[in-house]
């Protein structure tokens, strides 16, 4: 059981070393926070489990607080992406496509 | 303070789900099924869910059925295998030497009614494969999509926003 909670582990933390290395590379503020929500997520979650795994009197707190960081990620990196955008981040020059001006028009018109 | 009987049985509603996942909550965090531990649980449950019962009238949730559960599980299972499949996405376009990425922003539209639904399918397509929700008003939804496949907003959605909405549909119906 040990071996197996030190392995779920190990696998949350290879993802979240894969997040902190995708905040490095990836050129704009939007990307790096797709890199940081989405391995965060899985990579405390897996984290959290593994512990509980290895300690199995905490296994159900561990749930819980894994339950919460999966909640509450999303919104705190919806937060941080609005909050830039409405401060005037623009895109990197990789970027395809830009319908934030559809989206405004239909904000004055409703 | 005269009450009609749909608000009524709504309250109810809200009381029961508050009281279960609170009870929930306390038996996970004491991780014991003593009768003392268990009772002092029920009772600070029954009366934050008498207190608070009132302030999740505006949610809107829906009453409980057997094809709302198996939805519920459905779209559970789902989302975690979507929340695995993001995260190699992502681990591949950053390990990648070129980086694949083609970003941009796109706007895709909802049929969803209820708040609660929405950011619940907000927070989804924030957690899937390379879509990260930026903003929402009414039913159009801002979306940052790391490898664009699509501009036209009718495509976006279906190809976006289709797999969760489809069981969020049945849940919140």
């Amino acid at each position: 059981m040990d071996v197996f909670g030190v392995a779920i582990t190990g696998v949350g933390i290879i993802f979240l070393f894969l997040g902190n290395f995708g905040v490095l590379r990836l050129p704009d503020v939007y990307n790096r926070i797709q890199a940081g929500t989405k391995c965060t997520t899985l990579g405390a979650f897996l984290t959290i489990v593994g512990v509980g795994i290895m300690e199995p009197a905490w296994l159900w707190k561990a749930l819980l607080i894994a339950l919460f960081v999966l909640v509450t990620n999303p919104i705190s990196s919806h937060a941080i992406a609005r909050a830039s955008r409405k401060s005037g981040v623009s895109l990197c020059d990789r970027s395809v496509v830009d319908k934030t001006k559809d989206f405004e028009e239909f904000r004055e018109k409703t | 303070m005269a009450k009609t009987a749909p608000e009524a049985s709504h309250q109810r509603r809200n009381f029961f789900y508050l009281f279960f996942i609170l009870l929930i909550i306390w038996l996970a965090l004491t991780s014991s099924f003593h009768w003392q531990e268990f009772s002092v649980g029920i009772l600070l449950s029954l009366i934050l869910s008498l207190i608070l019962s009132k302030n999740y009238l505006k949610l809107g949730l829906p009453p409980i059925s057997l094809k709302r559960i198996a939805f519920s599980i459905a779209f559970t299972i789902v989302l975690f295998i979507e929340i695995v499949k993001a995260n190699l996405d992502v681990a591949y376009r950053v390990i990648h030497p070129k980086m694949p990425i083609k970003p941009g922003i796109v706007v895709i539209k909802t049929t969803l009614k209820q708040d609660i639904a929405k950011m619940i399918l907000a927070n989804s397509i924030t957690l899937t494969p390379g879509t990260f929700t930026l903003d929402i008003l009414g039913d159009t939804l801002l979306i940052h999509w790391i490898n664009v496949q699509s501009e036209n907003m009718d495509e976006a959605t279906k190809i976006i926003g289709e797999r969760f909405e489809k069981y969020l549909r049945v849940i919140f119906s």
